[in-house]
């Protein structure tokens, strides 16, 4: 039984890489026509960044990555729902928390320059606040309990910072008669700045809270479940 | 030549992964699985990087392979706690 279905489900997954490959090639046999990464390109000189990755992201389509960082937003509260943080790990050998010390102030330090530099070079926002969510998850097995985060009311802050810089700048430009989240072009630059460094903090400390695996407000035995 | 030689260099990083992401669905260990899917995630980069998507490559080093990999290594982690308990508690039943 257990066979069947392994084999139903080998077979329709290969089936679906078959379909793909042939969209793929159909793709590729249209030729170059227009695409849209010759709009995006076009564009780049309002958006006020040069790294048409950042362009897209922030500028031409925010809406999406507001929606992205609202479902990490969702995800980590569906993760304190679950229940109470676990114990950390015994604290950490000289070595490891040697290389953790070492580690741990570059890892920031990286987040930071990627940050600054995805105006015009790969880089951003997600990255960077990957590489924040890194240091945590490095504290945290090192034997750091709350993975280096702050307390439970800062960290509620910076988890919907990233969600209410967006939002609020999005309200800000409807007030100015723009649209929702279609920057005024000399702000440009700098509202994404705004944004991307909020966004930074909050997928951040999003990851590592994620990592830390409950919510972190109460240790105490809750229904007997935990 | 280098065309070549950048040819083969392709077809050993598209089997390598094809190979990876195999060996990570068939492995009945958990934790193996997981770790198979971090060397999958890393190779991916490596892949994206080849086809000159930086940002890609970044984003699937940094969350695809590292916090995801750490994400799913704390989760099999605590099934198996859970499974251990789980299991000790079932004994109990048939003895009881």
């Amino acid at each position: 039984m257990r066979r069947a279905a392994s084999l139903i489900i080998g077979a329709i997954i290969t089936a679906l890489a078959l379909w793909l490959l042939w969209v793929l090639q159909t793709a590729l046999d249209m030729g170059a026509g227009p695409r849209l990464a010759e709009q995006a390109f076009a564009g780049l000189p309002t958006t006020g960044v040069s790294n048409p990755v950042t362009a897209v992201l922030l500028s031409y389509r925010g809406y999406d990555t507001l929606l992205e960082l609202g479902v990490l937003l969702a995800a980590l509260l569906g993760i304190w729902s679950l229940g109470v943080a676990s114990p950390g790990f015994q604290p950490a050998g000289v070595v490891l928390s040697g290389m953790v010390r070492l580690v741990v102030p570059l890892l920031v330090l990286t987040g930071g320059y990627l940050l600054w530099v995805g105006g015009y070079a790969p880089g951003g926002a997600f990255q960077a606040g990957a590489l924040l969510g890194a240091a945590g998850v490095v504290m945290r097995l090192a034997g750091d309990e709350t993975a280096g985060l702050p307390g439970i009311r800062a960290q509620r802050w910076l988890i919907v910072a990233g969600v209410a810089v967006f939002v609020l700048v999005g309200l800000a430009t409807l007030a100015l008669g723009q649209g929702f989240l279609s920057y005024p072009q000399a702000w440009s630059k700098w509202l994404i700045l705004a944004i991307e460094t909020a966004a930074t903090v909050a997928i951040g400390t999003t990851l590592a809270a994620a990592y830390v695996g409950g919510r972190p407000w109460s240790h105490a035995v809750v229904g007997g479940r935990d | 030549m280098s065309a070549g030689l950048l040819l083969i260099f392709d077809l050993v990083l598209v089997v390598t992964l094809i190979g990876l992401a195999i060996a990570a669905l068939v492995s009945p260990d958990v934790r193996r699985a997981v770790m198979l899917f971090i060397a999958f995630g890393l190779w991916l980069a490596l892949v994206w990087a080849r086809l000159r998507a930086p940002d890609v490559a970044l984003a699937e080093a940094a969350i695809g392979a590292g916090l995801g990999g750490a994400l799913m290594l704390a989760a099999a982690r605590r099934a198996a706690r859970q499974e251990a308990v789980d299991g000790q508690t079932d004994a109990r039943g048939e003895e009881g």
